[in-house]
Formats: C-alpha cells, structure tokens, sequence
C-alpha cells in the first residue's frame, strides 16, 4: 500500500493520483515508469481540454501500447505530452490510428527506436502540416524511407536498422517549415540515392548537416525562384528605370531572421524565393522590391543618423519609403494594384496600446494611408498626417528631410508610454517589398546600438593558385532531376615539356602526313557560291543571257560567258578535340612498347598538323577526374592559337592518370566551343572506356549524364562525334553518343585513321 | 516617264527637325554634295530626303537596294522590243539628266562592286559613263545624291569602302527626344498628347534593352504604328504588344519585361 507523500520507487503502478478518474486511468495504462508516474496528472488534464469523454478510452489505448513496446518510458512521455497538441490540430478519430499503424509497423523492424523522435517531433510536424491526410502521407513516406534505407544482411530479412530514419524525424519539422510535403519526398528519394552506400553520409544529409542536403532542399522550395526570373527581373530593372545594377540573391531557407532586400555597392539583395500570395505573386513583389530600391537610389538622399532615436528612425523610414512608392506610383501608374496588394492593411483595433507597443501598427496604418489614393484613416491624426504628406507631395518629389519633418512631428504627437516596450505588435506590419534603409543613413560616429554592416578588413585572403572551378550540374537518370553545381571543373594551360618531341613525331610519319596532304588538297570545302560571267558553266545566267542577246540585236559585240557555275566557298568549321587522359591510357599496347598515350599523342599531333593545313579553327583539350570535386580540364591548344611550338610542348607534356568524368568535360568544352560563330562545331572526344569515378558506384549514372550532356550539346549546336579506342566499346558507345561514334579498333593505326575520320566527317 | 512632274513631291510631308539638320542640308545641297544619312532603322531618313525635296522644290527617285542589284539596274540598259533593241534609262541616269535627288535606301545591301558607279557621280566631274551605250551623262546641275545606311545593323559583314564612304557629307540621326518623339506620334496620328506620351516613355523602356536582349532599339516608326493602332480603337496595352513587341523579339523573358513595362505604364 502507497503512503501518500512518500515516492514509492518499487512499483509507480501503485501511485496515488489526483483524481478518482485520473486514477481510473492510470490504472487502465498499466504503466510502471515513475517518470510517467510524476506528469500523469497534468498531462491527463491537457487531454481532458481537447478530447472528449468518448475520445479518452481511446487515447489511453494508444498510450499503454505505446508504453508497452519495450522502449522504456521516453515514447510514452512525447506521446503523452505531446498528443492534445496534435488533436488540437487533427481529430483524434483520423490521426491516431494512422500514427498507430505506422508505430505498430515500425516496432515490428529493426527500426523500433526510431518511434520516440517520430513522437518526440509529432506535435512540431502537425503545426505545419494541419491535416490528416497530410499526416498519413508524412506517415508514408516515413515507412517509404525506413524500408529504403534498412539494411538487409542476406537479402532476405531486414536486420541493420534505418541510419538516416533517426535523423529525418528529428530535422522534420525544420524540414517542412521549408518545403511542402512532396518536396520533403523528392529530397529524401535523391538522399536515399546520394548516399545509399555510407550510413554516416546518410545520417549526415537526413539531418541537414551536409551543404548538398540543403541545397537540394531549397530547390524543392515551391514559390517563385529567383534564379528562375532573374533576367526578367534584370531586364525590367533596365527597361523601366535604366538601371544594370547586379542583382544577387540571398539564402532564406536556412537564416535565422527575417531579412529584408538591401541596396548594397555591388548589386541590389533580393531573397533567393517568394511564395505566392491570393492577390500578390511573387514575380510582382520581386518587381515591386527592385521598383523599390531603384526609386530610392533616385530620389532619397541619406541622413545623418546619429541625432534621432531608434523610433524617430523607424518614423522617419516608414515615410521615406510611403514617399518613394507614392512617386514611384506616380510614374509607373499600372504598379498600383499590386503595390497596394503587398502593402498589409493592419485592421484599427487590432492591438491594445495599453499593454503592448503599437508603434509599428500605427506607422504602417499611416504609411497606407498615405500611398492608398483612396485611403482615409479612422483616426484622426493618421489622417492629418496623411494629408500633410501629400499636400508636401502635391508639387513635385518633395525630398527625404521634408518627409523627415513630418515623420519627426507624427512621432513626437502620437507617442505613447507603451511605445517603450519590448513587446511589439508585429502583425501586419511587414512590408516585405521594402529594403532595410540601410542605405538612408549617415552614422557619424560607430554607435553601440548600430548594427555594424562592414566587416572589419580581414588580412588579405591569400590569392589562390590558378582559376577558381567552374561548377556544373550532373544529370541524375534515377531520378529524373539535376543535381545543382554538382562537379567542380578547373581548368589551367598544360605544363609544357620539349616541343621538339613533337617535330619529331611528324617526321616520323612523314610518308603518312604526305598522303594526308594530297588528300587535303583535294577536299572541297563547303558553302556554294555563284560565279558568274563563265563561258562554260553549269547553268544559263539569265540576266547576262539577256543582255548579251540584245547586244547582238543593237549591233554590238555580245559577252559570250553567259553562264553561271557555282562554286564552294570557305570552311567554317570550329572543332574541339577533347582527349580523355585517364589512368588507363597509361597501358601498353599489345606486342608493343608503346603505350596508348603515346599513339594517341601521335595521331592528336598528326591531325591537329592535318587541320591546321586545312585553315579549320581547332582548339585541343585534355581531362581526368579525381571526383566530383576535382574535374581537370587541361587546354592544350586554343581555337586562335597557331600549331606552333608552344602548343606542340604543351601536347608532348601530356600525361595519363585519374578516372573519367565524362560528362562534366563535355559541358566545359562545348561552353568553350558555343562561343564560336562557325557554321558547324565539331567536338570530337578521343577516350578508351566508358566514364567511370571513383565516387560513384552506379555504373550507369556517369553514361546516362554523358548522354545527357551530348543531347545538351546538340541542342546548342554542337556535333559530338566519339572515337573509342576500346575494343569492347559497342555495349556502351551508343548510348551515349547515338550514332555518331566509331570504334577504332587497331590502336597502332591511329595516327593513320584519326585524320580521316575528321576529313569524313567534315568532308 | 521621264518627266520631271512625275517625280515631284506634291504635298509637305510632315517632318519634325531635330535640331539643325534642314539648315545644314540646305547648305550641302547648295554646294551639291552628296549626302548620307546614317542611323537606326525607323528614325525619320527617308522621311527627311523627302520632306527637303519638297522644301527644295527638287523630284526625288528613290531606289531601295538589294544584294542582286547589279550596275545596269541603277545606270540603265537596252531592251528588246518588236524593232530591235531600245535603251532603257535606269533611276540613276533619269535622276542625273533631270536635276532631281536620287536617294539609294538601305546602301549596304548592294554589292560594293555594283556602287562603283556611283563614284564619278560623286566627284568634281559629276558625270556618269555609259559605256554600253557610249555615252557620257553630264549630271544636270540640280542633281543631288543621298544615300541611307544603319550603321548598327548588320555592319560586321557589310559595310562600305572607304573610298565610297568619303564622297560624302554625313548626318548622323538617331530616335527623336521624348517631347519631340510624341509631338511626332501626335501630328502623325492625332493620338491624345498624354497618350503618346506614355508610348513614347515605352519606347525608353524598349530601347534600355537594346544589347540586353533586343537588336535594335523600337523605332519612332513602330511607335507611330501603335498610336495608328489605338486610335482605330484598339487599347494601348493590345497595340504596344501588337506593333512594339511582337514585330522586334521572340525571346520570351524580353516580351514577359516589357509586357510588365506596358502594365506599369499603362496602368
């Protein structure tokens, strides 16, 4: 028998409760945790708020299974603390069965610990989702990670536990404060593929600790993008106000505050997304933001801070920025509607100036005032005050120290004691086209109260070896999506070695490049063009036909060369050879001493000579890859570059190692190549296998970005034409290139066949 | 055919100088220099030769060149007809006998060889040679040549010689200040001046673009289009897209720009 007032720590069944009922519960719990024993009550009364009588039976049902799953008393505790909240939201009816469901099937893996962060991040996770069903789809895609991501020994059973399950519980609701359900789904299946063979990695990501995870969150983000309307917005910006300001987003998914847009020295600062609202959507508050800033940059003028307080400032920026939208309203009348759609209408009473500080309220409510053209304000001093500022507008833009007047006056008469509080009346008071003002105000001296927005000058950065890398997207076939700034490019000259090897390699070949020359001679370039005026040609010239006719019938001399010929006319050819220098190059050819770098250097040479005889513009690179962070892309000749010793040292410098990391040097060298203005761009890509990295376990995922990258080049233009010099090259060659590849099977021939193949294929 | 009358301009085109242009031509005309007038597409030259060969009481021949133009075409050529053969003056050769203005449009679409011709026409000896007919043309002394070209467009490949370039005295035109631009649109279209005020602010906007995704900037032209448009009683925003967008561009992020330009404008 318990004694009231004494712990009993050998059996919590046994404790005293409040209350008759809560007795009667605690008892139909069965639950023996002392710590549950201690917070029974108040969690019972909680419960007793938000459920109904009938509902209780229920939710005690669910809260003695709960506490019997053998996970000791922490489930029981979250769900105990945490359920009113959720049926608050949810009815009960709906959601706990599906949340039963979901812990009876996650007790019956490896995966049961998992079931307290489910609990612990239940009632966060409710407040954004607001529905049942969007808690049984959250439900699902839970399991759908849980079975994904379990690990299995033999294949057959489930045995090693979900690494990354933990962790998505516990970063869920940060997870959908970001982005909508479907977007949480799309980022879980690109974790669950990125990292499926590193649990740590996958614990990392599921728990946003990794950059990648996040940046592939913020791009589920659903709303208007900035990178989606940049050149829209950069267009308008210069049509409308004759402004080429950058313009440079900032991160908003992962920052701690609200920031506004802010006019800076290099660019105007606009967050990198805006969700559509009824009546405003975010391409029109985007525009309305650079309207904003570009009217500032016009007409205000900046003040000397150091003499106001705080809340002078705050009076005095509220009517600068009524001032600038109403001039900007003023030459750009079609902004109205949706300018006045972004600007909140706080609703009079809506605050009590007796317990909490309106002064925010009260200066948004006069700043629409004054920018509504049909806006009138119940209280009498808003009013006036209205009316002040657009009698000080009503001829001409007035100026940011008039405004100033009549904000410092509006402070001065509309002060309240309230004012000094700390607990502000936030709702309806952020204008979010605004920026911040930083830029209207002088401080002469660095106050205590300021916000220091430059930096301290750090010691000079070190400069950094060679260019920085330049980032592109890998194409993800499983998933159908792009992986953003996924490799890292650097590019850099080839160090030179003795060009002399080179000559020494032509002589060498010297009967092959003599072939090669007559052939050359003989190639008819393309492009046809009329000669006119010829005594033998392939068609009557009409015009001259004519006239000569009617020489001869005035008595003239008629011309006799009244045929026309054709002729072709110039190559315009710009073609790429990009030479794959992976560590298998390296290899020997077979009953040779030779190794395949050296044969191909030999016919690289050969045909960069061979084109640079034909006058085509040939630029030549190189690449490997150590990973996606570090692609190599080496250029060894540029399209305006003569074939002149220094390219000839830089080609005989080349040498073999790393893997290939096909697609990435495709982008790079067709961005070098989309910048030529010839008729045809050729990039000709010389490898000895299929892409592989040693980053990447998927076979297929490297050839699939490859084939992507070679329908991207095409779109732009670009023929790619692929010489393997793998013999077993078929199984793969032709998904990535399509039909434009061919197999050169007998290596040592090389020299001989590359040149053709060019003059074939550009024949 | 080759009379005078038949090549007079009867009525005052209407014409809005920009600044001392008239003055100018008057002089160049008086000492009979040849003339270019360069400048973007759409920005009032032909309408300038026109509105000074009335003021100067002169005929103009215009002549709007092509790339298969050949020398024949601007100099003349015999024709067959049921006798024999007849010669056949070209515009060049009627222009020179009879004192008008030949006004060549669009020069640098001809091939260079073909405007050889034009160069003893241009000097001290202002004559022009037919050699088929064996003939030497003195030019009549009221004979002026103009000749047109937009410098910007197309100007990497084509481009004059040198040595036709300096035959000539040059006017440098380009679109007309705002005020002015809309008393244009105004006196051309009797559009309300408020009105034609925006369409002209539009065009501003129009032209910040150009290099930003727009060739040419939208010529004086096109705006006295959409006021034709809006006062045949379609709305502003409809005849901005209809002949001030959609003629210049096909990129999608210009049209969505300057559709937000027209809204903003427009209202």
């Amino acid at each position: 028998m318990a004694v009231p007032g004494l712990r009993n720590i050998a059996d919590a069944r046994q404790r005293l409760m409040a209350s008759p009922e809560s007795q009667a519960a605690w008892a139909a719990l069965d639950c023996g945790f002392a710590v549950v024993a201690d917070v029974f009550d108040e969690c019972l009364s909680a419960a007793g708020q938000v459920l109904t009588a009938a509902e209780m039976p229920e939710y005690l049902a669910a809260a003695r299974t709960i506490g019997k799953l053998g996970r000791g008393p922490e489930p029981l505790l979250a769900f105990l603390e945490h359920w009113p909240d959720v049926a608050r939201q949810v009815p009960q009816a709906l959601a706990l069965p599906a949340l039963m469901a979901a812990i009876r099937s996650l007790q019956k893996s490896p995966n049961a610990p998992a079931v307290t962060p489910l609990l612990q991040t239940l009632a966060a996770v409710i407040g954004q989702l607001r529905s049942a069903d969007g808690l049984a789809d959250y439900l699902r895609i839970a399991l759908e990670l849980a079975d994904r991501t379990s690990g299995s020994i033999h294949g057959h059973q489930i045995t090693e536990p979900s690494p990354a399950l933990p962790e998505f519980f516990r970063s869920a609701p940060q997870l959908l404060a970001i982005v909508p359900l479907a977007g949480v789904r799309q980022w879980m299946l690109q974790g669950i593929r990125l990292t499926a063979q590193h649990p740590a990695q996958q614990r990392d990501y599921f728990a946003l600790r990794t950059p990648e995870s996040r940046r592939l969150l913020e791009r589920e983000r659903s709303g208007t993008l900035f990178a989606d309307v940049e050149r829209r917005l950069s267009l308008g910006l210069h049509a409308l106000w004759a402004d080429d300001s950058l313009l440079v987003p900032y991160s908003t998914a992962f920052a701690g505050h609200r920031q506004q847009p802010y006019l800076a020295a290099d660019g105007l600062r606009l967050p990198d997304v805006l969700t559509d609202r009824p009546g405003s959507s975010g391409l029109a508050r985007y525009r309305l933001m650079l309207a904003h800033m570009a009217g500032h940059r016009r007409w205000s003028q900046p003040l000397i801070a150091d003499n106001w307080s705080p809340m002078q400032r705050l009076a005095v920026e509220a009517l600068e920025d009524a001032r600038i939208d109403c001039l900007l309203l003023r030459l750009y009348p079609g902004l109205t509607a949706s300018l006045l759609a972004a600007h909140p209408q706080p609703l009079p009473g809506s605050c009590d100036a007796a317990c909490e500080n309106t002064l925010r309220h009260r200066l948004t409510r006069l700043s629409r005032a004054c920018i509504d053209p049909a806006g009138t304000d119940p209280d009498p001093l808003i009013d006036e005050f209205a009316g002040r500022f657009r009698h000080c507008l009503a001829d001409g833009a007035a100026s940011t120290r008039a405004v100033a007047e009549i904000a410092l006056a509006y402070a001065a008469r509309s002060r309240l004691p309230s004012d000094q509080y700390a607990r502000v009346h936030f709702a309806d008071t952020e204008i979010d086209y605004r920026d911040d003002n930083r830029h209207l105000w002088i401080h002469l001296e660095a106050g205590d109260e300021e916000e220091s927005f430059e930096p301290p000058p750090s010691a000079a950065a070190s400069e950094p070896d060679g260019l920085p890398p330049r980032h592109y997207p890998e194409w993800d076939e499983a998933a159908q999506t792009w992986r953003p700034d996924w490799v890292a490019v650097y590019e850099a000259l080839h160090p030179p070695a003795n060009a002399a090897d080179i000559d020494a390699l032509l002589a060498r070949h010297a009967p092959l490049a003599r072939r090669l020359k007559r052939l050359l001679d003989l190639l008819k370039p393309q492009e046809r063009v009329r000669i006119r005026h010829q005594e033998n040609g392939s068609e009557l010239d009409l015009d001259v036909a004519v006239r000569a006719w009617t020489d001869w019938r005035s008595g003239h001399l008629p011309d006799p060369r009244i045929q026309v010929s054709h002729r072709t006319a110039g190559r315009d050819i710009s073609v790429l050879l990009l030479i794959d220098l992976s560590q298998s190059l390296n290899a020997t050819l077979p009953g040779g001493q030779q190794s395949i770098l050296d044969t191909a250097r030999e016919a690289v040479a050969l045909l960069a000579w061979a084109i640079d005889e034909l006058g085509d513009a040939c630029a030549i690179a190189g690449f490997h890859s150590n990973t996606r962070h570090e692609v190599r892309y080496h250029h060894i000749k540029g399209f305006s570059e003569a074939w002149g010793d220094p390219v000839k040292a830089r080609l005989a410098g080349v040498s073999a190692g790393w893997s290939t990391r096909m697609g990435a040097a495709l982008r790079h060298a067709g961005r070098m190549l989309s910048v030529r203005r010839s008729e045809k761009r050729i990039l000709l890509v010389l490898t000895d296998g299929e892409p592989a990295d040693i980053d990447v376990s998927d076979p297929d995922y490297l050839l699939a970005d490859a084939r992507k990258a070679v329908g991207e080049l095409a779109g732009s233009g670009i023929d790619s034409f692929c010489l393997s010099l793998d013999p077993g090259a078929d199984a793969y060659v032709g998904r990535i290139f399509g039909r434009q590849w061919r197999i050169l099977d007998r290596i040592e021939r090389l020299p001989e066949q590359l040149p053709m193949v060019y003059l074939n294929l550009t024949r | 055919m080759n009379d005078v009358a038949h090549f007079a301009v009867c009525r005052e085109p209407f014409y809005q100088p920009q600044g001392k242009e008239i003055e100018l031509y008057e002089a160049a005309y008086a000492a009979r220099l040849p003339v270019m007038l360069k400048g973007p597409t759409g920005c009032g030259k032909s309408r300038f030769v026109e509105y000074m060969a009335w003021k100067l009481g002169r005929p103009l021949i215009s002549v709007a060149c092509n790339e298969d133009m050949t020398a024949a075409d601007l100099v003349g050529r015999y024709l067959l007809d049921a006798n024999g053969t007849r010669w056949q003056d070209g515009p060049l050769t009627v222009a020179a006998r009879l004192g008008a203005i030949c006004y060549l449009d669009e020069i640098v679409e001809a091939r260079q060889d073909t405007l050889v011709v034009i160069h003893p026409l241009t000097d001290h000896r202002r004559m022009l040679p037919l050699d088929k007919k064996g003939e030497q043309v003195a030019a009549h002394p009221d004979f002026q040549l103009v000749i047109s070209y937009n410098p910007g467009y197309q100007s990497l490949v084509k481009d004059l010689k040198q040595s036709t370039k300096q035959r000539f005295a040059a006017f440098q035109f380009d679109y007309p200040a705002p005020a002015l631009e809309s008393g244009i649109v105004c006196a051309e279209t009797g559009i309300a001046r408020e009105l034609a005020d925006q369409l002209v602010d539009f065009a501003q906007a129009g032209r910040r673009l150009k290099g930003h995704g727009l060739d040419e900037g939208i010529s004086t032209r096109l705006v006295v289009y959409a006021a034709s448009l809006i006062v045949r009683g379609v709305s502003p925003a409809d005849a901005c897209r209809m002949a001030m967008i959609r003629p210049i561009t096909d990129d999608i992020d210009v049209i969505d720009s300057l559709d937000h330009a027209i809204a903003a404008i427009f209202g």
